[in-house]
């Protein structure tokens, strides 16, 4: 089944004066299970695809279904729910809270969909564990590296059984080498049978993915299966 | 339901934590609400203070108590009118207590002013008021020691008197002032009662903690001829209620002991302890209200203050606004999230505000009038620092709330 669906969306923004078509017409499906890559230059309009296949924002014009539902008819409060409880969100600066712990973090959107505390702190403790910091659950992020800093930021978009992960530029903040685990990691998440959309601009990560989509001027300019997919052979961390 | 208190729960954390990263900031953002409860609880315990201490005052003095006195204590008639006024004689009363009927006690005061001695310690132009042994029945008095002058003592003459607590106090600091002889006016005088204290400060020398009591015949055998004071008669009604009733009877009774025609004015007033508590509020509650309008005004102050540092830290925490939003944070959640903490400001400030207020009130308490602190001021400091916290934190937090979050996360 498909997991999104897309229908002849476009987005148009009012810059001033001006009247930008940051997308003019996409229709794309998702699948369970995918590992799609979005690549494009920067103007092209792939950060407003990620932002509205992530639900934070609607297409101006066209259908999106997610899971059956018709996102783009819904609420603020609709959208925000969907994101809690569907979306696992994954930013190329982390944006992980300063002044609370790797936990807390983690915690924070099992607190917004309304578990209880000691269910939130173990299910925020095993995704922790999951990503291979099960010994750092204490420590602030400007006590952690970048690359921990980013698994903690994995955990905290998988601790919700999300349907999808939306990673934005995942590697973009990371030397090559942390980048590297991160891919690694995330062909773990991907095994374990998440669906995974990946944003890049790079051609050697977006290899990582089954599958690539080319974003240019608003438009999609390719959608092809990668053919020399580069799979990582040394499996880190004891995913489950 | 749950949910909502998880997001009320990690609204309090949060914003412990972010006041604790900013904590001067915090700290002088809520001088502001400190000063404003500070300020608004001690005026309101000052009044609370002021209001007591007069009514404590007029109820010592009977609070049904009408006084009938050749001078009016508020009147618009021209004051020589009132001069000219025949002086009311201790005759009258006799007449006036023979012939009432509805109140419960009567009494004739007449007043003087003397030096009052022992030994070495003087009290100059203390208030002496010449009555009779009815005088303790028109009002509520209670002794610290011995007794008010007795019908035998008052018939003849004596040479006895009764002091105020305060003027105890000055001329025999150690106490034991019963049975003492003390000087009035160059005369011996033996004490025969001390009042305990009756609290009344806002009546100044009319306080009877500052005064003495004394037979009015001696009164007039040493200080005053019989025919040159004027006499005040109090009366006493029955009650609240019977005050109209007795007054129109009192008037009555006093037109005819003075031969008044159909045609003629009252050459008397009859005065009322209401008239007093009226002119009171007139004048003190102007000055109170003033008082309160300009420390809430110190309050908004400090309101505006706390509003214009939530907007700072709104702004400042755009991304984090942007993340939480991006991990399912509903409108609601981000509203309650920096009212909690607009909250939490304004009620650290109250507590501190309260607790300051508390510790001045007490110093003000042994210094210059009595003012404690009360239950209502407690609820007052709550109520306004909550307030105070929805006020200043809903625009901002209403903005945070609003905020689009692609905007947000894009926002460094």
């Amino acid at each position: 089944m498909n997991i999104i669906t897309i229908e002849h969306i476009s987005k148009i923004y009012q810059v001033g004066a001006e009247v930008v078509h940051a997308l003019r017409d996409v229709s794309l499906t998702i699948d369970k299970n995918e590992y799609v890559a979005i690549m494009g230059p920067s103007g092209s309009g792939k950060s407003t695809l990620m932002n509205i296949l992530g639900c934070l924002d609607t297409p101006t014009n066209g259908r999106y279904e997610f899971k059956g539902f018709n996102v783009s008819q819904m609420s603020d409060n609709e959208l925000a729910s969907i994101r809690n409880r569907e979306i696992g969100f994954v930013f190329q600066t982390f944006n992980l809270l300063p002044r609370s712990d790797a936990l807390h973090n983690v915690e924070l959107p099992l607190i917004y969909a309304g578990y209880p505390s000691n269910e939130r702190k173990e299910r925020a403790k095993q995704a922790l564990v999951d990503v291979g910091l099960g010994d750092r659950i204490h420590h602030k992020p400007n006590e952690l590296s970048g690359g921990q800093r980013q698994r903690v930021a994995i955990a905290r978009a998988l601790v919700t059984n999300p349907a999808i992960i939306l990673a934005d530029e995942p590697t973009g903040n990371l030397d090559s080498k942390t980048g590297e685990d991160i891919m690694t990691l995330f062909h773990e998440i991907h095994n374990q049978g998440n669906t995974i959309i990946l944003v890049t601009h790079e051609e050697y990560i977006a290899e990582h993915a089954a599958r690539i989509l080319r974003i240019k001027d608003g438009l999609v300019e390719s959608d092809e299966s990668v053919e020399k997919r580069f799979i990582p052979n040394t499996p880190n961390y004891k995913f489950r | 339901m749950r949910e909502f208190f998880y997001e009320l729960k990690e609204g309090f954390l949060i914003s412990l934590r972010a006041i604790r990263a900013n904590k001067y900031r915090a700290a002088l953002t809520t001088l502001g609400i400190v000063i404003g409860i500070w300020a608004v609880v001690l005026i309101t315990t000052a009044i609370n203070g002021i209001d007591g201490a007069f009514q404590r005052g007029i109820s010592a003095l009977g609070a049904d108590n009408l006084y009938i006195d050749k001078w009016a204590w508020f009147t618009d008639e021209a004051w020589w009118k009132i001069r000219n006024r025949r002086n009311l004689t201790i005759e009258d009363y006799y007449q006036f207590k023979e012939q009432a009927q509805l109140p419960v006690a009567t009494a004739p005061t007449i007043l003087t002013q003397q030096v009052v001695k022992n030994q070495d310690k003087s009290l100059e132009n203390t208030l002496i008021t010449g009555t009779t042994q009815e005088y303790v029945e028109t009002t509520n008095f209670t002794f610290s020691e011995g007794r008010f002058f007795n019908e035998v003592e008052s018939n003849s003459g004596r040479n006895i008197v009764v002091i105020g607590n305060t003027v105890s106090q000055n001329l025999f600091p150690a106490g034991g002032a019963i049975n003492r002889s003390i000087k009035i006016g160059g005369q011996n005088f033996r004490i025969v009662g001390v009042l305990a204290e009756q609290g009344s400060f806002m009546l100044g020398p009319f306080n009877p903690d500052n005064q003495v009591y004394i037979p009015i015949k001696t009164v007039f055998k040493y200080f005053q001829n019989r025919n040159n004071g004027s006499v005040t008669i109090n009366v006493r009604a029955a009650n609240t209620q019977m005050i109209p009733d007795t007054r129109d009877e009192a008037a009555g009774i006093m037109r005819r002991i003075r031969g008044l025609k159909y045609s003629e004015e009252n050459d008397f007033t009859v005065n009322q302890q209401e008239a007093l508590t009226q002119q009171y509020k007139q004048t003190v509650g102007i000055i109170q209200i003033v008082g309160l309008f300009i420390t809430a005004l110190a309050l908004f102050v400090g309101i505006v203050g706390i509003t214009n540092i939530m907007f700072v830290s709104v702004r400042e925490r755009t991304k984090e606004i942007g993340v939480r939003k991006a991990i399912g944070a509903k409108r609601r959640t981000i509203l309650m999230q920096f009212m909690v903490e607009a909250f939490l400001i304004c009620l650290i400030g109250g507590i501190i505000g309260f607790i300051l207020a508390y510790i001045s009130s007490e110093i003000i308490n042994r210094r210059v009038l009595p003012a404690t602190v009360q239950m209502n001021s407690v609820i007052i400091a709550v109520v306004l620092s909550t307030l105070s916290g929805i006020l200043s934190g809903f625009f901002p937090a209403y903005k945070a709330s609003k905020m689009d979050p692609v905007e947000a996360l894009r926002y460094e």
